[in-house]
Formats: C-alpha cells, sequence, structure tokens
C-alpha cells in the first residue's frame, strides 16, 4: 500500500491548483477575440481547446509516482497530465498560444504536446496514444531498465480497437505499462451507459488476463495508492495494469459545446464533487493549516500567471517554418551520394 | 453563381440544412435507412450534420455509437450488404485510419469481389477540412487518399443545392458513396461560412448525378478547376481578376469519383490555360490528376498550367504556418495572374 505522505499531498494539491488554475484561465484567455460572435478560427489561442478541469486527481495520483524517463501518452485533452508530468509549463503555454518557442514551435498545439525532455507526447486521436506507450514499455523491457509507461485516455476510448489491441500486447510480454482510463461519464454527448459495456472499465483486463482496478470515488489519496500499486508493478517487472478512475467533467468536451445534450443536475453533481476540495479537507485533518493551503493556491496561481503572461509574449512562427520538421534528416536520407562497385551489374553494363 | 431555376425556389438553406433535407426525405421514403455515428443523436452531430433527425426518427433510427470506427463502419458493410441503406458518419475525415480496413478492403471491394453478387449501399459521411487552426490530425481533407482508392464514388459539395442533390443521388444509389463535406461550408455557429454555400434549395427532392462538374463562374481567359471551399475562394479571386481584365471560368468538380474530365477539357481548349486548387496535399493527387488528364487528352490545348495545393507537410497548428499552407484567394489569384501572362 502506498500511502501519500503529508509532503506528497502538499505535492498533489499544488498540481491539481495549478492544473484548475490553468483551466480556468485559459478558458478566459480563450475567448480573447473571439466574441461578440463565438468565431472558433479568431483570437489569442487557435484551433480546438479541451479543458480538464475536475479530473485532476486521476493526473497527479499516477504521474507523482514517475521520473522523467518514464513516458507519458495523453489524449486530446492533456494539460493536467502534462502538469503533474512537469512538462515545461511556460513552453506548453506558449505552444497553445500558437508561438514559436512553444513545445513544438508552433505545430502541434493543445492537443498535441510533445515535451522529450519529460518523455511526454500526444495523440488527439482517440485512444491511440496507447500503442507508443505500450512501444515505450517495450523499449524499457529491451534494454532492460525500469522505466515504465503511461497512456492516458476516456472512458469513451476503451471501445476502440487501438486500446484493446494495446491491452494485449502489454499483456502477452508483460510490458511495463499501466493504462489510465479517465471516466468522466461523457464522450463528447455520449453518456457512458448508450455506447459502453461493461460499466466498470477495469473488467476489460480480464478477458487479457492482466491487473485491472477502478478507483470509484475521484479521491487523489485513492489514487495515489492505486497509481502506486500499478506503476510499482510495471516498475519491477511484473506486467500492466489498467486502472480507471472515476473524474468529473466540469466543463464542456471542447469550448463552445453547449452540452443542451446535458442534464443540468449531472453538471451540477459534477461541480459539487471537486477532488480539489476534498485532499483539501483531508490535509487539514493532517494538520496541514488553511494559511499553508492559501500559500500553495498562491504560488500555483503565480506558476500559471507566470506561463501565460511569458507565453503571450512570444512571437508568433514565421509563415515560412510551416516547410520546417517534416523529416530530421534530408528527404535523401543518409547520404546524397550513389556508391560506384567496379564489379557492379551497373558499371558492367547491366550484363548479369 | 445559381441558376435561375434554382432562383425561382425563392428560399435560401445552408448547406447543413440541405444536407439533412435530404437524409430526413429518404428516412421518411424508406424505412431501410438510418444513420449512425458518434454524437449524431442528441448533439446533432458536431458540425451540423444530422440536426433534428433524433427528434423525428428515434434512436433506432438516428443512432450514437461507440467510438469504434471499425466495428460501426465495418457493421454499415454488412447492414448494407444484408439490402439496408446505411449512413454512417466519421467525424473527423482524420480519423480514417483507426477504420480504413473497413472503408478499403471491405466497403470499397466487396461489390467488386463478388464479381457483383454483392452491392454495398451505403453512404459514408465525413468532415473534411482546416482553416481553423485544428492542427495535423483534425484538419487534412484527403481527397485524393479516398479518389484514389477502386470501388467507392466520392462528392465534395460546395453548395447547399449541390449538397442536397448529390445527398439524394448517394443514398439512394447501390454503391458506396463516400460524402465528404468541408466544416466551413455547413453553416455552423462557431465556423462561419463564406457566402457562396448558402444558395437557393428547392424543397422537394432531386438528384444531381455523379461525375458532373458544374462551371460555377464562365470566362474565357483561363481555367480553375477545383472543389470544396476553394470554389468560393477561387469565385472570389475571380471577382477580383475581372477589375484586372482576367476573366476567369471557375469550375467545381463537386464529384471526384466519377471525375468529368470533359468539362475541364472543354474549358482548357477554350482558354488554354489551367489552374487547379486542391485544399489536399501537392503531390500523388487532384492537382496531378486533373492535368495530367488535360495532357494526355489534349497536350496541345495546354499554353500554361499551375497548381495550387498544400505543401507537402502535415498541417500545422499555429495562425500564420496554417494560412500559409492552405491556399488562400491570393495565392489562387497570383496563380491565375501568372499563367495569363
Amino acid at each position: 500500500m502506498t500511502t501519500a505522505s503529508p509532503d506528497q499531498l502538499r505535492r498533489m494539491y499544488e498540481d491539481m491548483v495549478t492544473a484548475r488554475l490553468y483551466e480556468e484561465r485559459l478558458q478566459d484567455e480563450y475567448m480573447e477575440g473571439k466574441r461578440p460572435g463565438f468565431d472558433i478560427s479568431t483570437g489569442e489561442i487557435p484551433g480546438e481547446l479541451h479543458l480538464a478541469a475536475g479530473q485532476e486527481a486521476a493526473a497527479v495520483g499516477v504521474c507523482h509516482h514517475l521520473r522523467d524517463d518514464d513516458t507519458v501518452t495523453a489524449p486530446h485533452r492533456p494539460h493536467h497530465v502534462a502538469i503533474a508530468k512537469r512538462v515545461d509549463l511556460k513552453r506548453m503555454t506558449a505552444e497553445i498560444f500558437g508561438r514559436e518557442t512553444g513545445l513544438c514551435s508552433g505545430k502541434g498545439g493543445h492537443m498535441h504536446l510533445f515535451d522529450p525532455d519529460v518523455n511526454f507526447a500526444c495523440s488527439g486521436i482517440i485512444a491511440e496514444g496507447c500503442p507508443p506507450a505500450v512501444g515505450a514499455g517495450l523499449a524499457a523491457k529491451k534494454r532492460n531498465t525500469d522505466s515504465v509507461a503511461v497512456a492516458y485516455l476516456g472512458e469513451g476510448a476503451i471501445d476502440q480497437g487501438g486500446f484493446l489491441e494495446s491491452l494485449n500486447l502489454a499483456s502477452v510480454h508483460d510490458l511495463p505499462v499501466v493504462f489510465v482510463v479517465e471516466d468522466n461519464d461523457w464522450a463528447i454527448s455520449m453518456p457512458k451507459e448508450r455506447v459502453t459495456r461493461p460499466d466498470d472499465g477495469s473488467k476489460r483486463a480480464d478477458g487479457f488476463d492482466m491487473h485491472g482496478v477502478r478507483v470509484d470515488s475521484d479521491d487523489a489519496r485513492a489514487v495515489y495508492e492505486a497509481g502506486g500499486e500499478a506503476v510499482g508493478r510495471a516498475r519491477d517487472g511484473n506486467g500492466p495494469t489498467l486502472l480507471e478512475v472515476q473524474v468529473h467533467r466540469r466543463m464542456g468536451h471542447f469550448m463552445g459545446d453547449p452540452e443542451t445534450y446535458r442534464p443540468e443536475e449531472d453538471q451540477e453533481r459534477a461541480a459539487a464533487r471537486d477532488s480539489i476540495d476534498r485532499l483539501a479537507a483531508d490535509m487539514r485533518e493532517f494538520g496541514i493549516d488553511d494559511q499553508e493551503l492559501e500559500e500553495i493556491r498562491d504560488r500555483a496561481a503565480n506558476r500559471v500567471d507566470e506561463a501565460v503572461t511569458w507565453a503571450k509574449q512570444q512571437p508568433l512562427p514565421e509563415p515560412e517554418a510551416a516547410h520546417d520538421h517534416a523529416f530530421t534528416n534530408p528527404p535523401e536520407g543518409v547520404t546524397s551520394e550513389e556508391p560506384e562497385f567496379a564489379d557492379s551489374g551497373a558499371a558492367a553494363g547491366g550484363d548479369d | 453563381m445559381s441558376t435561375p431555376e434554382q432562383e425561382a425556389v425563392g428560399r435560401t438553406a445552408t448547406m447543413s440544412d440541405a444536407m439533412v433535407e435530404a437524409v430526413a426525405h429518404e428516412m421518411r421514403a424508406d424505412e431501410e435507412v438510418f444513420y449512425m455515428g458518434e454524437d449524431v443523436a442528441d448533439y446533432g452531430g458536431i458540425f451540423d450534420s444530422t440536426t433534428g433527425l433524433l427528434d423525428e426518427f428515434g434512436r433506432d433510427r438516428v443512432m450514437d455509437v461507440p467510438i469504434s470506427e471499425t466495428a460501426y463502419l465495418g457493421a454499415a458493410v454488412g447492414a448494407a450488404q444484408a439490402g439496408m441503406r446505411p449512413i454512417a458518419e466519421l467525424m473527423f475525415v482524420d480519423f480514417f485510419g483507426v477504420a480504413m480496413d473497413q472503408i478499403y478492403n471491405q466497403m470499397a471491394k466487396n461489390t467488386y469481389m463478388s464479381g457483383g453478387s454483392f452491392s454495398v449501399p451505403m453512404v459514408l459521411t465525413t468532415a473534411v477540412g482546416g482553416t481553423y487552426n485544428d492542427a495535423a490530425q483534425h484538419s487534412q481533407t484527403l481527397y485524393g487518399t479516398f479518389a484514389h482508392l477502386p470501388g467507392m464514388k466520392v462528392v465534395a459539395p460546395s453548395t447547399a443545392y449541390d449538397a442536397k442533390g448529390l445527398m439524394h443521388n448517394a443514398i439512394r444509389d447501390d454503391d458506396p458513396v463516400v460524402y465528404m463535406f468541408h466544416k466551413r461550408l455547413m453553416g455552423i455557429g462557431w465556423l462561419p461560412a463564406p457566402d457562396g454555400p448558402k444558395t437557393p434549395v428547392p424543397k422537394e427532392d432531386y438528384t444531381i448525378p455523379f461525375g458532373k462538374a458544374d462551371v460555377k463562374r464562365e470566362g474565357d481567359d483561363v481555367t480553375v478547376v477545383t472543389l470544396g471551399l476553394h470554389v468560393h475562394r477561387a469565385l472570389e479571386a475571380a471577382e477580383m481578376l475581372a477589375d484586372e481584365g482576367i476573366e476567369t471560368e471557375v469550375i467545381d468538380l463537386r464529384t471526384l469519383k466519377p471525375l468529368d474530365r470533359e468539362t475541364v477539357l472543354e474549358s482548357v481548349r477554350k482558354t488554354g490555360r489551367l489552374v487547379v486548387v486542391d485544399e489536399d496535399y501537392r503531390s500523388y493527387g487532384v492537382t496531378g490528376e486533373i492535368i495530367s488528364s488535360v495532357a494526355e487528352a489534349d497536350l496541345d490545348s495546354l499554353e500554361a498550367v499551375e497548381r495550387v495545393a498544400v505543401p507537402d507537410v502535415p498541417i500545422p497548428y499555429s495562425r500564420p504556418m496554417e494560412d500559409a499552407v492552405i491556399p488562400g484567394t491570393d495565392d489562387v489569384a497570383e496563380a491565375v495572374r501568372s499563367v495569363g501572362e
């Protein structure tokens, strides 16, 4: 059992508050320049924006067991996971604002954040971050290191072939991979019960003869315990785990989502179950007082503000930069020279 | 851009309204027609492709499906082979990768491989296109990819009038039809459309044949061949160029498979100058196909040629870079001027 120490609670609280404040700040920033009508193709932040407020516990509870050399793949809703994995917040924010100094030079954007310093990558296609996570686990096993890989996905993604195939591949090779399903009850407008059986997604693990566990409570401490067990199992060479965590979607699927499909009671229920408040209450029981909690919140707020302020001062990329980065090597590969062999068919005039 | 007959209709519709009207008409007429996809029921389609259908037809016929494109697109193939007429929606064309086997090894080939003993009467609807900074995995058109593979009819309307007529034909056709609708043309509240796609649309049902391009603007100097969003950018460029004394003919392909080579050739024989504009990648795509078709059929008719397309890089996220790779009105005008010199 990996019980979180008071210091660990402080660290989780700080990252969770940072992630929440970050999403709330981006929510405001995103609307800049898009009004009076809402035009998605205008404003400071380009493109779609999928915010993760209410899903923080799933991010910190697992990622706080990870080292920089451990790999994380995240889906289209990645900010909270990136923060918990210690992705550079300033450069990530610059990327989201489409700036030249962003993590991906403005090529990727909010759904496609890549930070090799902490082995973090994304895919905007549902469940398609799972196979690369399996690949990171495979590399660790082949090289006999004890690093692990974690793939994040939503509950809607557990119906996707790429996920199911990844479970099998990870299981049959006992790979050090943890699949973390963030169950926020909604695949955009589709409630889980309409599109997925069984209700408890962690049962998918049974069919692949691997460990499966569901944390039903959106509780950072409970996720930390389950995450510690799963990451520890992977690191010790004892194979993969499927971990499903109940979280709550406090915002729309994407900015601009009218959410007309979602009953008001469901929105209220999600808002009422706040894993950050819950963790703060636990911390008070450990003797961490309100003043300290406020200090942590202030620190988080400053960090978010610094990142956003810095990002907005960064230059936009030059249009011509669009042509860079399609390849690492030159198009011709590692050489531009055709070899010459004295006795080759070509030299002999094609006579073989 | 609309004909006198269309004008006489007396009402206009968005492309979304026109598409949905055709689908609803066919669902009323034939109980075997049903629609399935992600977020097509309560949400009404992320890009307004199914607005209001759930209310009229209920969940049996307007089905939300799991995020399992291989399963539900393949299920559409199976239901079609069983004689039903499914319409299955791939939310973004970029997602084709997770289900391509069902699309091109099953849907596209079963008629041929069965020696014609099976038909696959289904429509695969899918949203295409960029211009709103959604980056490399959500902004492609992939016109060339789908048009390249045999066995599918492929349409890409640019106006509400065309969208409705092509949808009626797509649903009634006994072959698989890939119906590619550009997000920017639908008339979605959060993604404002240009003025062009909202056209007069007859209330009654009508069919537009596949493989018939439409000359959206006549001109004697230069031929511009294009489709989808870029029909409107080309028309805008043509207006600019008219002030400079260059008369541009704008051909809207409307259908990629079958391809109306004859209309293109006829126009090039008149103008001698050809510009092909495509929101897909430059190499191995629509631009190359159109130009080589003309060159093959009548090389002497070609005096000058240019293509305007996305250079061979993924679509970048940041606005200055996306604007640089997706052809704009100015890029089209510049190409027309350059072949006109």
